[in-house]
C-alpha cells in the first residue's frame, strides 16, 4: 500500500512560514512568538464533534487546506477599498488592511500624539513599543476550543494594530480598522490589541469584510483589551466576510478595576463563523457588557461561545446576544459563567434570544452557570421562538404584507442590541448590513 | 492458596463497603457471584434466576457494550474515577443480607429517624437491621388488591417468566443497553426492581410504594424497572423515602423504564437519600404515546455523588412531560441532576422546574437537554432552574442544551443563583426566630411549590428532612 499524502501547502506550509517568519529576525522574541504558535499549532488535534466545547457545531466539515496567504493587492483594487472603508465620517483615525496587507497607515492629529496615544500596524509597533507589545501580546490562551485556530493566528501573526491610549487621555471619536479580503483562498489573521490606560477613555470600530460578497477565505483573527483602573473602553466588531468564508474569532477582555467595557460583537457574513469571548474580571468595580447580534440566512452557522470569569468581587457582567434565523442558517450559542470561590457580591447575567424566522432554522443554546461563591446575583435565560403571532396580526391589519411585517418585527427584536452601540455611525453602518440580510434570501 | 486470595478479596471488596454503614455479612458461598465482573458472573446471575436463553444473551451483550464504552469523563465529573468496577459485589443472592443489630445503629440515624417521625417497626428495616420489620402482609394484601384489577406488579425475573407477552416488547426498549456506561452495566446484571403493566383505563388511585415490595424480597443495587400503562390507564409510583438508608453497596446504578401508551399517565416519585457513601448513577426515561403524559418527581438528598436526568420522549401527538426537581448537596455531596424532553411530535409540550440547595462545601449541578427537530410545529418547553446557595464555599452549576427548529415551536429557559436574602432572616429573628430556624424555613419556602406535589406524608417528612439538613449551616 503506498500512499502518498500530499504535502501540505499554503498556511500549513513549513517552509512558507518559516520564510515568513525569518523576516522578524530583527525582533527576535516576536519570531520566537511565532514559532510556539507554529508548534503549538502542529501538536494540538482538529476538534471532533464529541468535543464538548465544540457540541452542536458542524467539526467535521472543519478543514485549513487550500487556503495560503495573498500577495499584496494592486493599487486600484487597494484605493477602491479605501473608498469603501469610511463608515465613520471623522474617526479619530482609519487604519485599512486588504488580504493582511496594510494598505492605509494610520494618521493620527499632533493633539493625541502629544498626549502620547499609539495607533500603528502591529508590525510598525513591533519596532517602536517593543516592550509594550511583549507585555501583553498573546498574553491568554483560548480556553472555549479554539486553540488550536488561535495558535495558527499566532504562527501567521502579522496584519492587524496596537492601540494604546495613555492614562487620563479621553478621545471621543472612534478609531476604525477595516481588514478586506480579496483573492479567493485568502488567509488573513487580523490582531487587534488595546490597551487603554488608567482612566482612559477610548471606542473602536472593527470591520471584518469581504471584497465582494462570495469572497472565499480563512480568516482566524484575535482582539485582547486589557484596562487600566476606571478605564472605558466599547467596541464594536463587525464580522461581514464573503458567504464562503471560514471564520474563527478569538476575543480576550481583561476588565481591570472600576474599567467600563461594552462590546457588540455582530455578524452577518461567512459561512460559517465561530465566536470565542472570554472576560475575566480581575478587578473590583468592574463592569463589562457583552453584546451580540446576528442575521444568519441560507445554510450559515454561526457558533457564539462565550465565558464570563468572576475572580475579583463585587464587579459586573452582563451578556445579551440576539439572533433572527432565516433559511436553512443555525446558530449556537454557549455560555458560561464562572464565579471563583472569593468573588463575592458580583452581579452576573446572561441572556440568549432567538427569532427563528423559517422552519428550517436552527437555534441551539448552552447557557450555563458555574458558582463558587454564595453571595452573588445571577442568572440566565435563554429564548427560542417565533414572531408573536399577535403583533403580526396588528401590523397586517394596517395594511402591511407579511414579509414586511416580519422584518419590521425582526428588525425591532435586532434593534434592543443595535441600540447599545454608543456611536451613532456605528450603529447606523451595523443597521444597514443586517437589514441587508433580509433582502438577500 | 487460590482460596486464601479470594477470601481476602472478598474481605477487602466487604470493608470498602462497610466503613460507612457498620454492616456485616453473613458468611455464606450457597449463592455467591463473588467481587467482580465477568462473563461467568453474568451467567452465573441469569443461572441462578433460571432465566430463559434471551435474556442471558441480553445480558451477555449488555456486559460487551458496558467494557466497550468509555467512562464520561469529558462532562461529567472525575468523581467517577474513583468507582472501582473490579472491587463490587455484582450479586447477592438470598442468605447473603447485610445485617446488623439495632445497637450498632449509629446514634445520629437513630436521632434522625426519631425527628422524621419514622414508625418503630420501619426504623429498624431502613437502618439495615434485619427481618424486623414485617412487610410482606403489607405487600400481599396490596397485591390481592390489585388482581382484582388486573394490574400486574412484579419483579423482573418474575415478570418476564410469567408475561413475556407483555414486558418482552418493552423490555429494553426506551433505554437500550448502549444507552450509556451504567445502563450497560446494569442490562448486564440487573437484579431486582418492580415491573408493572396496568391495563386499559385501570385508574390506580392508590400510589405504588416500590417500599413494601422490595423489602419482601431482595433488594438489588442494580435495580430494574419498567412500568407500562395501556390506553387509558393511570398509576403512580412511589421509590425510596424521606428516611436516610444505609446502604452496603457503593454503587448504585438502576435502569427505569415507563412506557404510557394512548392516553395514559404515569407519575413516578422519587426520594433518593442514600448514605453518603454511595455514588448513585440512574437511567429513567418514559415514552409518552399520543395524549399521554409522563411526570417525573425527583427529590435527591442523599448519596456522595448522583448523576440522574429523568427524559420524557414524547411520541405521540399532544404528549406532555414534566419533571420536577429538588436537590440538596450537603457537605461532601455532588447532585448532578436535571432532566430531558425529547419531543417528537407535534402539540407536544414539556415542563421542567428545577431547585437545588447547596449548603457547606456541597455542589450542585442542573444539566438539561430540550430537543425539538425540525418536522415538528407547535411544540413548547418551559425550564426553570432555580438554585439557592447557603455558605460561602457552597457551589451550583447549570448546563443547560436546548436545540430549536421547526414551525411554531417555542422554548424558555431561565436560571437564577441566589443566596437567602438578609432581610429575610433579619425579619424572621425579629419575630423570636433563630438564625437556624429562619434560614430553615426560608429554604423551605423556596421549595415549597414543589413540595406540594408530593403526597402529603412525603411532602411533610421532607419539609422536616430540610429542617434537619439545615441545621448547623448557619453562624
Amino acid at each position: 500500500m503506498n500512499v502518498v499524502a500530499s504535502a501540505p501547502i499554503g498556511v500549513l506550509d513549513v517552509a512558507l512560514h518559516s520564510a515568513e517568519t525569518n523576516q522578524f529576525r530583527a525582533q527576535d522574541w516576536f519570531a520566537v512568538l511565532r514559532q510556539q504558535g507554529w508548534h503549538t499549532f502542529q501538536s494540538l488535534p482538529m476538534p471532533t464533534r464529541d468535543d464538548e466545547k465544540w457540541r452542536f457545531s458542524d467539526a467535521r466539515s472543519l478543514s485549513l487546506d487550500g487556503y495560503a496567504p495573498a500577495p499584496e493587492p494592486t493599487e486600484t483594487l487597494a484605493a477602491a477599498l479605501i473608498a469603501r472603508s469610511h463608515f465613520v465620517a471623522r474617526p479619530a483615525s482609519l487604519i485599512v488592511h486588504v488580504d493582511g496587507h496594510c494598505v492605509l497607515r494610520p494618521a493620527l492629529s499632533p493633539e493625541l500624539t502629544a498626549q502620547g496615544v499609539c495607533f500603528e500596524t502591529l508590525t510598525d509597533a513591533l519596532r517602536h513599543h517593543p516592550a509594550l507589545l511583549q507585555e501583553h501580546l498573546l498574553k491568554h490562551a483560548a480556553g472555549l476550543g479554539g486553540a488550536k485556530f488561535l495558535a495558527l493566528h499566532q504562527a501567521w501573526l502579522r496584519a492587524g494594530y496596537v492601540l494604546f491610549v495613555p492614562k487620563g487621555v479621553e478621545i471621543r471619536q472612534p478609531f476604525v480598522s477595516v481588514n478586506w479580503t480579496s483573492t479567493d483562498g485568502a488567509a488573513v489573521f487580523p490582531h487587534a490589541l488595546i490597551i487603554a490606560g488608567e482612566n482612559a477613555v477610548v471606542s473602536i470600530q472593527d470591520y471584518h469584510l469581504g471584497a465582494t460578497a462570495d469572497a472565499r477565505a480563512l480568516a482566524i483573527s484575535a482582539c485582547d483589551i486589557h484596562t487600566g483602573t476606571g478605564a472605558k473602553v466599547s467596541r464594536l466588531a463587525v464580522q461581514g466576510w464573503g458567504s464562503r468564508t471560514q471564520s474563527f474569532q478569538v476575543d480576550n477582555t481583561c476588565g481591570g478595576r472600576d474599567a467600563l467595557i461594552t462590546s457588540v460583537n455582530a455578524a452577518v457574513g461567512s459561512r460559517r463563523a465561530r465566536l470565542e469571548n472570554t472576560v475575566r474580571i480581575d478587578g473590583p468595580g468592574a463592569d463589562v457588557r457583552l453584546y451580540g447580534i446576528s442575521v444568519a440566512t441560507g445554510e450559515q452557522e454561526f457558533d457564539q461561545r462565550t465565558l464570563q470569569i468572576h475572580t475579583a468581587g463585587q464587579a459586573k457582567s452582563d451578556l445579551l446576544f440576539k439572533n433572527a434565523l432565516l433559511g436553512k442558517a443555525r446558530t449556537i450559542f454557549s455560555g458560561l459563567i464562572k464565579v471563583a470561590p472569593d468573588a463575592q457580591r458580583t452581579d452576573a447575567y446572561q441572556t440568549n434570544r432567538n427569532l427563528l424566522l423559517s422552519p428550517d432554522a436552527e437555534a441551539d443554546s448552552l447557557p450555563g452557570l458555574e458558582i463558587e461563591a454564595n453571595d452573588v446575583k445571577c442568572s440566565h435565560g435563554a429564548t427560542t421562538g417565533q414572531v408573536d403571532e399577535n403583533e403580526l396580526f396588528y401590523l397586517r391589519a394596517r395594511g402591511i404584507p407579511l414579509e414586511v411585517a416580519q422584518e419590521l418585527l425582526a428588525q425591532g427584536f435586532l434593534e434592543e442590541v443595535i441600540a447599545k452601540v454608543e456611536d451613532e455611525e456605528g450603529a447606523e453602518a451595523l443597521r444597514g448590513m443586517l437589514s441587508a440580510k433580509f433582502h438577500q434570501v | 492458596m487460590a482460596e486464601i486470595d479470594e477470601n481476602l478479596a472478598q474481605r477487602e471488596a466487604i470493608d470498602v463497603d462497610r466503613s460507612k454503614g457498620d454492616f456485616k455479612y453473613e458468611e455464606s458461598y450457597a449463592f455467591d457471584a463473588g467481587v467482580g465482573l465477568s462473563a461467568s458472573v453474568v451467567d452465573y446471575i441469569s443461572k441462578v434466576k433460571d432465566e430463559e436463553p434471551w435474556i442471558r444473551e441480553f445480558r451477555q451483550k449488555s456486559l460487551k457494550i458496558f467494557e466497550g464504552l468509555p467512562m464520561p469523563t469529558h462532562w461529567a465529573t472525575t468523581d467517577l474515577d474513583n468507582i472501582k468496577f473490579d472491587k463490587i459485589r455484582y450479586y447477592l443472592a438470598k442468605g447473603q443480607k447485610a445485617v446488623r443489630t439495632w445497637e450498632e445503629v449509629p446514634d445520629d440515624v437513630k436521632k434522625t429517624f426519631e425527628r422524621l417521625g419514622i414508625p418503630e417497626s420501619e426504623r429498624k428495616f431502613l437502618a439495615g437491621v434485619e427481618a424486623q420489620f414485617d412487610s410482606e402482609a403489607v405487600y400481599s394484601r396490596m397485591k390481592e388488591e390489585l388482581e382484582k384489577l388486573g394490574v400486574i406488579f412484579c419483579g423482573p425475573t418474575d415478570g418476564l417468566r410469567d408475561h413475556p407477552e407483555i414486558f418482552r416488547k418493552w423490555f429494553g426498549k426506551v433505554i437500550p443497553a448502549g444507552d450509556n456506561k451504567f445502563a450497560a452495566l446494569n442490562s448486564a446484571v440487573f437484579s431486582g426492581g418492580s415491573f408493572i403493566y396496568i391495563p386499559k383505563g385501570v385508574k390506580v388511585a392508590q400510589p405504588l410504594q416500590a417500599y413494601f415490595r422490595i423489602n419482601a424480597e431482595n433488594f438489588g443495587q442494580f435495580e430494574r424497572t419498567l412500568i407500562i400503562a395501556d390506553e387509558g390507564s393511570e398509576v403512580t409510583y412511589m421509590e425510596g423515602c424521606t428516611a436516610p438508608k444505609f446502604e452496603t453497596a457503593t454503587l448504585h446504578s438502576a435502569v427505569v423504564e415507563l412506557v404510557a401508551l394512548k392516553g395514559a399517565k404515569i407519575q413516578y416519585i422519587t426520594v433518593q437519600n442514600w448514605s453518603a457513601n454511595v455514588f448513585n448513577l440512574v437511567t429513567k426515561r418514559g415514552v409518552a404515546e399520543e395524549g399521554a403524559e409522563v411526570r417525573w418527581i425527583d427529590c435527591n438528598i442523599g448519596s456522595r455523588l448522583t448523576m440522574k436526568y429523568p427524559g420524557v420522549v414524547l411520541r405521540g401527538k399532544g404528549a406532555r412531560g414534566e419533571v420536577l426537581s429538588i436537590a440538596l448537596a450537603n457537605d461532601g455531596q455532588h447532585q448532578d441532576t436535571g432532566a430531558k424532553m425529547i419531543h417528537a411530535a407535534d402539540d407536544t409540550t414539556s415542563n421542567i422546574i428545577a431547585k437545588s440547595i447547596s449548603v457547606g462545601s456541597g455542589r450542585s449541578t442542573y444539566r438539561g437537554l430540550v430537543h425539538i427537530p425540525k418536522t415538528l410545529k407547535n411544540c413548547r418547553n418551559n425550564t426553570e432552574c432555580d438554585a439557592l446557595l447557603i455558605n460561602e464555599h457552597s457551589r451550583t452549576d447549570t448546563y443547560p442544551a436546548i436545540s430549536v427548529r421547526g414551525q411554531k415551536n417555542s422554548v424558555q429557559h431561565e436560571a437564577s443563583v441566589s443566596k437567602v436574602s438578609a432581610e429575610q432572616i433579619f425579619y424572621m429573628m425579629q419575630r423570636g426566630l433563630s438564625e437556624g430556624e429562619a434560614m430553615s424555613l426560608a429554604v423551605n419556602g423556596f421549595v415549597n411549590d414543589l413540595v406540594k406535589e408530593f403526597p402529603m406524608e412525603y411532602s411533610v417528612e421532607l419539609k422536616r428532612l430540610i429542617e434537619l439538613q439545615m441545621e448547623g449551616s448557619v453562624g
